[in-house]
């Protein structure tokens, strides 16, 4: 596991659904098929209605246009994120886009699952609400060890909750990893 | 201190006399579900992570029923529903219900309830979040991802977290005008999306239990849009029968006890409640139909797991019977049997297919069609501006479609009434 994921903030309001993360209809791609992944990455957020993509200017695209992958790699959301549909195809899409980490009040609990048991993004709670502090390019710091996110462009640095319960899944690199190292399966 | 009904069917599960919230335990799985959109995935990292002879824990434990992209000309849809076929003969699953043939269902959910995999007291995981659905049966259910499900297919095993538990209690009687729906929406509104999030949501009252299985699936089925792990009904003799009617596995019934600990309670007068909307854009954006009422509409949707069984057209034929609908609408039922059962059930001696087709709706073969919008060529999916009042479960930006569409939330009944007047319309106008 990586000690320090360092990226650009892509900020989003409360409540983001997973039909916002990865819309309904571009659930039909393979998972696996290279050429085919490549569109959780276009299609990563385009569900975002586009004045509250990129807060809090909004009118950002998570990934452009003509583009496959993000410059974004940090996620940074209100409460509730991921709620609606079981599709694992959000974390997917998110990490496919290039995103390394989420930093949000709260999660819905089978994005969080998700996100952790496939070992697709690192689901981090902050301790209070971030969404209207950090603005969406701004160059971030998560210290995994020390638990804290340092914002390089305003200079300011928030804790995090430890990740608790879910770190030896996040060490381990996704469930099945976990459960071969110990020995349950 | 006593327990809950899902504390103490978690119990069961895991092997333990006792369970506390908030403890991370390891369940045995009675079955699996899974659908066209998350089982190929979910096979996909069963096979790489258990490897070329990776073994099914439990074929009997397996049901796959393709519903949700079924009847589109997209390639990748289909591909999709040929994976899970190509499967299923491969490791000869008896639990596979094929497109175009007699044995496919349509909407998972409610393919659950009428082949018999609901099972009061025992657990059941799919990968769909309104999975929760099942638990109108005395039995715990939840939503996965596909790794989780992989993780299952191989092992028959899942880590969760025991849930603290919320109780609602609807007393009184249920005025002719409202449903389930109406109930669940006022839920909704009170603890909000994100107000049941690693918690069961448990129903009770008088009211609850003066309903048929479909009605009371439709209050469970919206438990996970309050981000809830499960929502829960204790079985009576209503889910007893509807259960012995479909199978012969053995049951068993759990019952909260009287000092077990929920983290809230509530208590609805059910006899004073009202028709209610949730505005778009989410599910707890509650508001009276009254308040609302005279919105314009460009399109009525009546399907989905949530409001496309029996009952909810039912409620909505007896307003469309010998009227016609102002604005587009849309009869999609959620299964096949339910879709057997409109040319069946009669008012006044006329179909309800007759009556829906009569009042100038389209009818729609069974699949979750336009509920989760789906590919472009999906029947009643939202489009750029338009302004729909639906049945279903999820009103969040371009659920049902564009994302510059508008979703209104509502029972069978206010959806019907507004299809009558093309304006959102409250149902005592016509009952």
């Amino acid at each position: 596991m990586e000690k320090i994921i360092k990226g650009k903030a892509f900020v989003l309001g409360d409540n983001i659904d997973t039909d916002q993360i990865i819309p309904a209809e571009h659930l039909v791609y393979s998972l696996t098929d290279p050429e085919e992944v490549k569109m959780y990455g276009k299609y990563a957020l385009s569900g975002v209605p586009l004045n509250s993509s990129g807060l809090p200017s909004g009118g950002i695209l998570f990934t452009k246009e003509t583009e496959y992958e993000s410059e974004f790699s940090i996620i940074v959301g209100g409460s509730n994120f991921g709620c609606g549909s079981s599709r694992e195809h959000a974390p997917f899409a998110l990490q496919v886009a290039g995103a390394k980490a989420i930093i949000a009040e709260s999660y819905a609990r089978i994005f969080y699952r998700n996100s952790v048991d496939g070992g697709f993004v690192i689901p981090y709670e902050t301790q209070i609400k971030l969404n209207d502090k950090i603005k969406t390019g701004d160059e971030l710091e998560i210290d995994l060890v020390g638990n804290t996110v340092k914002n390089h462009t305003t200079e300011e640095l928030y804790t995090l909750n430890p990740l608790g319960d879910i770190l030896p899944i996040i060490e381990a690199g996704n469930i099945f990893e976990y459960a071969r190292q110990n020995n349950m399966m | 201190m006593g327990m809950t009904i899902t504390e103490k069917i978690l119990a069961k599960a895991s092997g333990r006399d006792k369970v506390n919230p908030g403890e991370n335990i390891w369940l045995n799985v009675d079955v699996l579900m899974t659908h066209d959109v998350c089982g190929p995935p979910t096979i996909g990292i069963w096979k790489r992570e258990f490897g070329n002879d990776a073994k099914i824990w439990d074929k009997d434990k397996l049901v796959i029923f393709p519903d949700h992209y079924i009847f589109t000309a997209n390639p990748q849809a289909n591909r999709n529903v040929n994976i899970l076929r190509e499967f299923a003969a491969e490791y000869n699953l008896p639990n596979y219900y094929d497109v175009g043939t007699d044995r496919y269902k349509g909407v998972c959910h409610i393919a659950l309830a009428e082949e018999g995999y609901n099972v009061p007291g025992t657990v059941l995981f799919g990968t769909d979040s309104h999975t929760c659905t099942s638990g109108a049966f005395g039995m715990f259910s939840t939503g996965v991802g596909n790794t989780d499900a992989a993780f299952i297919l191989g092992t028959g095993k899942i880590w969760e977290k025991v849930p603290e538990s919320l109780k609602f209690t609807f007393e009184g009687e249920l005025p002719p005008y409202l449903t389930a729906k109406d109930l669940i929406l006022q839920v909704l509104g009170d603890i909000t999306t994100d107000g049941g999030t690693y918690r069961a949501l448990e129903f009770d009252g008088s009211a609850v239990f003066a309903m048929q299985m479909d009605e009371r699936m439709t209050l469970t089925n919206m438990a996970i849009e309050a981000g809830a792990m499960n929502g829960i009904i204790a079985a009576d003799k209503v889910t007893e029968d509807y259960v012995k009617a479909r199978t012969n596995k053995p049951y068993e019934l759990f019952y909260s006890d009287g000092d077990a600990k929920y983290r809230q309670k509530f208590v609805y007068d059910a006899s004073k409640m009202e028709p209610l909307v949730a505005k778009p854009h989410s599910p707890d954006n509650k508001d009276t139909v009254r308040n609302v009422e005279g919105t314009k509409l460009t399109k009525c949707y009546i399907g989905s797991c949530t409001g496309g069984k029996l009952s909810d057209f039912v409620n909505a034929a007896k307003l469309l019977f010998g009227n016609q609908v102002k604005v587009p609408t849309f009869v999609v039922p959620a299964s096949t049997l339910v879709a057997k059962q409109l040319e069946e059930e009669t008012i006044s001696g006329v179909s309800l297919r007759q009556i829906f087709e009569n009042a100038g709706c389209e009818i729609a073969q069974s699949s979750c069609a336009a509920c989760l919008g789906g590919p472009m060529d999906t029947v009643g999916r939202a489009t750029d501006g338009e302004v729909v009042i639906s049945t279903t479960n999820r009103n969040f930006p371009g659920r049902m479609g564009s994302k510059k569409s508008e979703v209104y939330l509502a029972s069978p009944y206010t959806v019907a009434a507004s299809a009558l007047t093309g304006v959102i319309t409250d149902p005592r106008d016509f009952l």
